[in-house]
């Protein structure tokens, strides 16, 4: 595992962005940028990383960019790819499709799981902060049971539709799941992702203080403890083999119980109406998964 | 040069395969599908190097040709009515990205209810899109102006339709006369100088927000805002008007044909009546010429091959000194009329003494149009206005009181 001093100094995220403060983009997209080497094209739908990629004629970002429409992601990147490699010059760049959770798998998984059943050849990259945070915090596919957005004023109802595993599905190559707060982690994984060939999904949780409401000095601090409640896992699912990876492989080695849920409800302004009944109802969800993914790693399955 | 009997569909893979295209994306539609089928086989038998994408929707077929484009290649597509309407997001994109893809469209009815059949609502309904649309009158001119249509958009930066009559074309087959590869070669080099760049070692950050006024890059260069971007888009659709017969006087000196440019006529010269329409309806209108001057009534065809951009100056020209001008439109603009006699109107406001202009609508979801048909609605607009009539509402070509419609 790279250690964070080990990361390359080349910076591609040029510094100033609009990005709000805090944002787990930012970090995140600083260590993607660093495991490519700069030798990308990322395709990016309407989302945060618009906003975050700047504003014609300036840009914050010293990659090759192609802002596409929101449910085009995926194939948008097929597309990059289909051309680089009729003109003969896919091997000088991986091809990057980058966008949201509502982008993802909301309004672009159409396109993704035709890419994903063609196994066409690029890395698509999700940030999940967990609702429409760019158009100002509404519900999607991927919001958390309990958190209260501009579309569930009173808290979601429903649990988030388990993304990486929909992508497992597909039996592309490799799936990982990682999160802004641990860039190492996800600088390892794309930079794994990189030599391989054909469709490589990487779901990445990343901590959104406007839209979680946490104060942007607690970013990282709330990407970490969503691991260690096990609201979040780091695995990878390479050529069908599962692990766990980083923070989640060392909690599950160490086999003592996770931090409760209810720690990490109360660290963020969305989910202060949830009740102690729907936190013990998240909380067994937590747990039925933890065990579901301690299994898979005893089991590599 | 080889003369084939094939079908229109044939006649766009044709043209496609001799454009050199490299990427290729396309999702099944009725009547388009045969296009993609054939182009399909080529690419798998390695008759075409191209890439062939099999996407999971024509949202994702326009999308890989958008991309594909931005990084270079020479793309195509097809598509037809409710196909190009879930594109739609995408036709917009396409154009204000200023890419030069061309895409086919075998012109078929917009469902609800489902049908499967020819009229010319799909595109006409993306005319306001910024893409040049060129239509077709028959298979020699589909496989022609699709070639020349990769000239156009990479001319002009703007994408390209080249739409065809479902069926009627699509699916019929003539005589084409195929130009050989070393022809069309000739005529239209490999793409070169891509509008956009997409280099790592030169990044850019390719359509980001782009706010309504100008603003100074880090060199403190003013840049177009959104309204500048949309005037240089409009610019290069007036272009068009310049550089489509342009483009068809180079084909005809490579290949010795041409198409006619932005409009072409039959018999109107003479005529004081002219039949206006666009695709295969204007070849059966050269019919109804036919038995209307055996009555001894003078009246021409004048066909619109270029819609977008709309050849005002041509038209207002094409029809001056006449008394009448019967449009034909395959489309319609709900609570107004046809699209092409909306518009021939708005041309020829500013004309001396302009025609008289009377619209029929006709051929709607595949309704039989006869050339026997469109000289009665010729004479009914005739003896309108010999009555002194000069605004009407359409005309409904055979819609039959029996079928609930007055």
């Amino acid at each position: 595992m790279t250690r964070i001093t080990e990361l390359p100094t080349t910076e591609y995220v040029l510094p100033g962005n609009r990005a709000c403060a805090g944002c787990g983009i930012g970090i995140a997209l600083r260590a993607i940028t660093k495991a490519l080497d700069g030798k990308m094209v990322m395709t990016v739908p309407a989302s945060c990383l618009t906003v975050l990629g700047g504003m014609y004629p300036t840009s914050s970002v010293n990659v090759p960019w192609i802002n596409v429409a929101f449910p085009s992601t995926a194939a948008a990147a097929a597309g990059a790819a289909a051309g680089l490699r009729a003109m003969g010059k896919a091997d000088d760049m991986t091809v990057l499709a980058m966008a949201g959770d509502g982008g993802t798998g909301d309004i672009g998984i159409q396109a993704l799981s035709g890419a994903a059943e063609r196994n066409d050849d690029f890395i698509y990259l999700c940030y999940d902060n967990e609702a429409y945070m760019n158009t100002g915090t509404q519900r999607s596919g991927l919001t958390p049971h309990g958190a209260r957005t501009t579309t569930t004023w009173a808290g979601k109802r429903e649990n988030p539709k388990d993304l990486p595993r929909i992508m497992e599905a597909h039996n592309i190559p490799y799936v990982a799941s990682t999160s802004a707060a641990y860039p190492t982690d996800v600088y390892d994984k794309v930079l794994k992702a990189r030599d391989i060939r054909g469709l490589r999904y990487i779901h990445m949780n990343t901590p959104c203080p406007s839209g979680w409401s946490f104060d942007p000095k607690d970013t990282v601090r709330l990407g970490k403890l969503a691991v260690d409640c096990g609201i979040v896992v780091l695995y990878e699912v390479e050529g069908g083999v599962f692990h766990l990876t980083g923070r989640s492989a060392a909690l599950a080695k160490a086999g003592k119980p996770l931090t409760p849920v209810a720690e990490y409800v109360a660290t963020q302004g969305r989910f202060k109406s949830m009740t102690a009944e729907s936190i013990a109802e998240v909380q067994s969800w937590v747990d039925e998964r933890w065990t579901g993914y301690l299994e898979r790693e005893r089991t590599g399955k | 040069m080889t003369t084939r009997v094939i079908t229109g569909n044939e006649a766009a893979a044709i043209a496609a395969k001799l454009a050199r295209v490299q990427v290729i994306a396309a999702y099944p539609i009725t009547p388009q599908s045969p296009v993609v089928e054939t182009l399909s086989a080529w690419v798998e038998s390695g008759e075409l190097p191209a890439e062939f994408v099999t996407v999971e929707s024509e949202h994702s077929a326009l999308t890989v040709c958008i991309t594909a484009s931005t990084v270079g290649a020479r793309v195509f597509t097809a598509t037809s009515a409710n196909g190009l309407a879930y594109m739609n997001e995408q036709v917009w994109w396409a154009a204000g990205a200023r890419l030069p893809i061309v895409m086919c469209i075998a012109n078929r009815a917009m469902a609800a209810p489902w049908n499967v059949l020819n009229d010319q609502q799909d595109s006409m309904s993306e005319r306001d899109a910024g893409w040049v649309q060129l239509y077709c009158r028959d298979n020699q001119e589909i496989l022609d102006t699709t070639v020349q249509a990769y000239r156009i958009a990479e001319r002009l930066n703007v994408p390209v339709m080249v739409c065809y009559d479902g069926f009627l074309l699509s699916h019929t087959v003539m005589p084409v006369d195929v130009p050989s590869a070393e022809q069309i070669d000739a005529f239209l080099p490999p793409r070169t100088d891509p509008l956009q760049l997409v280099d790592a070692n030169d990044p850019r950050n390719i359509g980001p927000v782009t706010l309504a006024d100008p603003r100074t890059d880090a060199d403190g260069v003013a840049r177009p805002g959104y309204m500048e971007f949309r005037a240089l888009h409009h610019g290069a659709l007036l272009e068009a008007l310049e550089v489509i017969p342009e483009v068809d006087a180079e084909y005809a000196s490579a290949v010795g044909r041409a198409c006619g440019g932005l409009t072409w006529e039959y018999q109107l010269g003479d005529a004081d009546v002219g039949l206006v329409a666009a695709g295969s309806l204007t070849t059966q209108l050269t019919l109804a010429v036919e038995s209307l001057r055996a009555e001894g009534v003078r009246v021409g065809v004048l066909g619109i091959r270029a819609y977008r951009p709309f050849p005002a100056a041509e038209l207002r020209s094409r029809l001056a000194g006449k008394r009448l001008a019967v449009v034909f439109d395959k489309a319609l603009s709900y609570g107004y009329e046809g699209p092409i006699a909306a518009d021939l109107k708005a041309a020829l406001h500013s004309a001396e003494k302009p025609p008289v202009v009377f619209g029929c609508i006709c051929g709607l979801g595949g309704r039989d149009v006869s050339p026997k048909d469109l000289a009665g609605a010729a004479r009914r607009a005739i003896a309108d206005a010999d009555a002194g009539v000069r605004e009407r509402k359409p005309d409904w070509i055979n819609v039959r009181p029996e079928g609930g419609a007055r």
